[in-house]
């Protein structure tokens, strides 16, 4: 087997170094009914090329999103990743370490999660930054949590603008640990009265900028009413690029800013791994969820990174940990601090106007169609439609032919009335021949 | 001496002492900036048209105030990571001891795979008629995940091994809210030489932790759990092999007691590793225990990051498994994502863990490993780690002191930290000398049930000759600690590309991001 370096020679002349005559002697402490004295029914070893030809074979019944016009996002979004990003990621020295816990010898992991930290700071607005969450939806549940540290309340309010895996996510949590959740309805038209929801026993509101149906919510009377309250604010994204373009969660008052930054140097690998971002004001550090890097200085006076603030994770205070995380999204974090690094806040500013101006287009276009109405009226680069029919049959029908229309709102809000609902998200990559074929597609199927 | 063109062949006299250099740098070791104190916010590495005319539609919330991001060139951006990624340590540059962690070889056919644009190319919410190959690849490595663990169903999405511990206890704690039982049975036993995460998990949804002591030979008493264990109790958390780099030897009686005291066995499978092959958790009477890809199934750690953690779960608690699932259809294979339509199928989901459907891309990596090792080549990797532990233990037993006696060991070795008593050498100074040599260091004060731990765990990826040197290195250490070397450990390390740091310092006043000096003069102040 090409992994194994040890030889049949090896092996035995190291079983007799070892003391025993048989490998099964240092296994002896497996009770003997137990130990398997044949080799499991499944496939026996292959060749580089046939698993190759096995994978390829199972990849090729799938239809990647480059392959066609391709407009759905929901959560996770098709963009153009440069390929410096790929090729730095694959050095054996970020991809093959481990978490920095030597850091004499991992100052390339602590550096970049330095960077890390402070772009994503600079971006929502925040103090600070933790060196990242498994993905979004779990960074919310982590921030609902940690809301109730803070307020010691267990009331979490959550908008019906909130994606509703995230929505799930927080929901399962705090049914497990008894405490309490407020989801408003699916708000298509983002009319909600959040405010009205919030009382003495709220600990936070959670709201998605833009939201899952593509509309930018203004978060600021949200905050003044939470902090009236006593309450914090919770501000989610999906989009990250959307922060290159709109008012940043932090100058609206959110105290805690969690979202996805699947959208910078990651592929959309089918829901995963994606990179959670999480930040939040200085005064809350300490009840921060997650690792954190910090600067120091070595023994000669050199500055440094390591870990810090470690008295909150699990591995020092067990049960009275702040989260029982272990881990953050290592290599998903360098892909996303590299590509930033690229786009630089010029670059940024106009990958967010490109996507932006290429949603408004796309909207104008669909208005434009007899039997479709878009929904919102600010928006960043996403949009939702409202048209004659069964948006999840239309999207099968275009998908048949190609096209990649968008997720139909159903799939995430089933039995809600919103059938006739399409989620469709526009980025860069989208193409006015794009556009054209989804609406002439479009008018078709209707 | 000089060579026919008249050039030095070697080295002048004086080239053993040390120069300190003008710039800082050491030849390969180049002192690196942060890209706040060498980039621009004008600067960029990419190159994006100009978008067409178009009236924003942005409401009020343009963003006005600039956001401080600073760019690189794409040259600039190369060298930047390029020397960074040369200040770190991996599995591709030398042995990487780590116990516990598993580090070992990350094949890059698995990269390759996992970059096939069928697999990183495709959105999780396409029709699913359109993702049938991911959905086939997510069925087969679970297909895997039972039959190697001989449990009934498999909960693919959690994200690491902590997350699916979480999803293991909520599926116990769906179960127990099922019989009616949540008000009563809320312990968890939690043995001493558990991970961090094991109680931290089980607090996190409001389980009580209840300790259990570890009898003399590192291992747990299943007399003891049968004493600690009784109505209120929900779930004994029992990682196997323990992190002594035991097998726990009455594993069957302790799941037993637990049984019988109507709790759940929960068995975290970070070293699953050790016994692939050669035995299943189904088989030991576990309920449910997650699966590091990243440990078990070599997917890069990569830093920290990103995991995976599978949960395997028993016949009793597979009903209460999160959504999404796989089911197979006539049609195709169906990914059933909520609880409306898990019920319609007799499920009954406790809830969701993650958006989405968990990692796959690390399902892709993982699979490739298991196929290109195949049942037999899983096996075998399982015996070897046992035995490379093995042989690095019998080289060292006569020096180093194992709290346990000299006895096998499964997939890592521990050691504690007698044997340097009144050398003035700490296991720290002792992990930061292997670094001078070359070597990660072992994985250090953990499990806390021995004083000063040294958990070494050198994995099937170690050819004899690279476990021989090894040894030769560790013993030259031992003897120069004991010899009253002092130094050689208690300034180390003396060559990586940092002195040892401060880690108090960094975490009494923290300083967490960049900020920008003040200028000259207010400074001066």
């Amino acid at each position: 087997m090409r992994y194994l370096p040890l030889s049949a020679d090896d092996r035995s002349d190291m079983l007799a170094r070892v003391g025993v005559d048989h490998i099964d002697k240092l296994f002896a402490d497996i009770p003997r009914d137990k130990l398997l004295d044949k080799v499991l029914p499944l496939p026996l070893s292959k060749g580089e090329l046939e698993v190759e030809r096995m994978l390829s074979k199972m990849a090729a019944r799938n239809k990647a999103a480059s392959s066609g016009p391709f407009f759905v996002g929901a959560g996770a979004y098709k963009h153009h990743v440069p390929a410096t990003v790929d090729h730095l990621i694959q050095r054996s020295e970020f991809l093959t370490s481990y978490t920095p816990y030597q850091p004499e010898i991992a100052q390339g992991t602590l550096q970049y999660l330095f960077e890390f930290q402070t772009q994503v700071a600079a971006l929502t607005g925040m103090d600070v930054a933790n060196a990242s969450m498994y993905d979004g939806s779990t960074g919310t549940g982590e921030a609902v949590l940690m809301a109730h540290r803070i307020t010691k309340r267990n009331k979490a309010v959550l908008s019906g603008g909130l994606h509703p895996h995230y929505g799930d996510v927080v929901r399962t949590l705090s049914e497990m640990s008894n405490a309490e959740v407020v989801t408003l309805k699916p708000d298509l038209r983002a009319k909600e009265d959040l405010i009205a929801a919030i009382d003495d026993q709220t600990s936070c509101v959670v709201v998605q900028s833009p939201d899952v149906f593509g509309t930018l919510r203004d978060l600021k009377p949200i905050a003044d009413a939470c902090h009236a309250k006593g309450a914090l604010l919770i501000a989610v994204f999906t989009e990250v690029v959307s922060l290159g373009l709109v008012t940043s969660p932090g100058e609206q008052g959110a105290d805690i800013v969690v979202g996805e930054g699947q959208s910078i140097g990651n592929a959309l690998n089918f829901g995963g791994p994606y990179v959670g971002l999480f930040a939040t004001k200085t005064q809350y550090v300490r009840n921060m969820p997650g690792r954190l890097c910090g600067e120091t200085v070595d023994a000669e006076g050199k500055r440094g990174f390591v870990l810090t603030l470690s008295t909150r994770e699990q591995h020092i205070r067990r049960e009275k940990a702040t989260s029982n995380i272990c881990t953050n999204s290592g290599l998903c974090t360098l892909a996303f601090t590299i590509h930033m690094t690229l786009l630089g806040e010029k670059g940024l500013r106009s990958l967010a106007e490109v996507n932006h101006a290429n949603a408004v287009m796309l909207a104008d276009k669909l208005a434009k169609l007899p039997h479709v109405e878009v929904v919102n009226e600010q928006f960043f680069n996403e949009i939702s439609i409202r048209l004659k029919g069964d948006a999840t049959k239309i999207v099968d029908r275009l998908a048949h032919h190609g096209i990649m229309a968008g997720v139909p709102a159903a799939r995430l809000f089933p039995d809600q009335g919103l059938d006739d609902v399409l989620i469709i998200a526009n980025t860069e990559v989208n193409t006015d021949e794009d556009r054209d074929a989804l609406v002439a597609a479009l008018k078709e199927a209707m | 001496m000089l060579n026919r063109q008249g050039r030095p062949t070697t080295p002048a006299n004086d080239a053993t002492a040390v120069h300190k250099t003008f710039t800082g740098n050491r030849a390969l070791q180049q002192i690196e900036p942060l890209i706040f104190e060498i980039g621009s916010t004008d600067q960029t590495g990419v190159d994006i048209d100009a978008p067409a005319p178009h009236h924003k539609k942005l409401g009020g919330l343009e963003r006005k105030n600039p956001i401080g991001l600073p760019g690189l060139s794409e040259p600039e951006t190369m060298r930047h990571y390029v020397r960074l990624s040369q200040k770190n340590y991996g599995i591709d540059s030398g042995l990487f001891p780590l116990g516990s962690c598993t580090m070992k070889h990350n094949p890059r056919l698995n990269e390759k795979m996992a970059r096939l644009p069928g697999f990183s190319d495709v959105h999780p919410l396409q029709p699913q008629s359109t993702v049938q190959g991911a959905l086939e690849l997510m069925d087969t490595l679970a297909h895997w995940l039972v039959t190697l663990t001989g449990m009934d169903a498999v909960a693919m999405s959690p994200k690491a091994g902590a997350h699916g511990e979480l999803c293991g206890l909520m599926a116990i704690k769906a179960a127990i809210i099922a019989r009616g039982e949540e008000a009563t049975r809320k312990v968890v036993l939690v043995p001493d030489s558990a991970h961090g995460t094991n109680p931290a998990t089980a607090a996190l949804i409001h389980f009580e932790v209840r300790s259990v002591p570890v009898r003399e030979d590192g291992t747990v008493d299943p007399k003891v759990v049968a004493e600690l264990a009784g109505p209120d109790t929900a779930a004994i958390m029992l990682t196997n092999p323990n992190t002594c780099g035991l097998f726990e030897k009455d594993v069957v009686a302790i799941a037993d007691a637990v049984h019988k005291a109507g709790g759940y066995f929960y068995a975290d499978g970070a070293n699953f590793n050790a016994i692939v092959g050669k035995a299943r958790p189904g088989d030991l009477g576990v309920d449910a225990m997650h699966i590091n890809l990243h440990k078990t199934f070599s997917t890069p750690h990569g830093g920290g990051g990103p995991g995976s953690g599978p949960v395997v779960l028993s016949e009793r608690l597979a009903p209460f498994a999160p959504v999404p699932f796989i089911r197979k259809t006539e049609e195709g294979l169906q990914l059933v994502e909520d609880e409306a339509e898990a019920t319609k199928h007799g499920a009954h989901p406790f809830g969701r863990m993650t958006a989405f459907h968990g990692q796959m891309g690390m399902y892709v990596r993982a699979l490739s490993y298991m196929l290109s090792h195949g049942a037999d080549g899983l096996k075998q990797a399982s015996e070897d780690a046992v035995l490379n532990a093995n042989y690095v233990r019998a080289g060292l037993a006569d020096l180093m002191s194992l709290p346990f006696g000299n006895k096998p060991c499964m997939h890592e070795v521990l050691f504690d930290d007698t044997w340097l008593k009144d050398t003035g050498v700490s296991t720290l100074d002792f992990a930061k000398a292997m670094i001078d040599e070359g070597y990660h260091p072992m994985t250090m004060y953990f499990p806390l049930v021995v004083h000063g731990a040294m958990l070494i765990e050198p994995t099937e990826s170690e050819s004899r000759a690279s476990l021989d040197l090894f040894i030769a290195t560790l013993r030259d250490l031992a003897i120069a600690a004991k010899r009253g070397d002092t130094e050689r450990f208690t300034g180390a390390p003396y060559h990586a590309p940092m002195r040892r740091l401060d880690e108090t310092r960094a975490a009494r006043s923290p300083v967490l991001k960049w900020t920008p000096p003040l200028p000259i003069l207010e400074a001066a102040e």
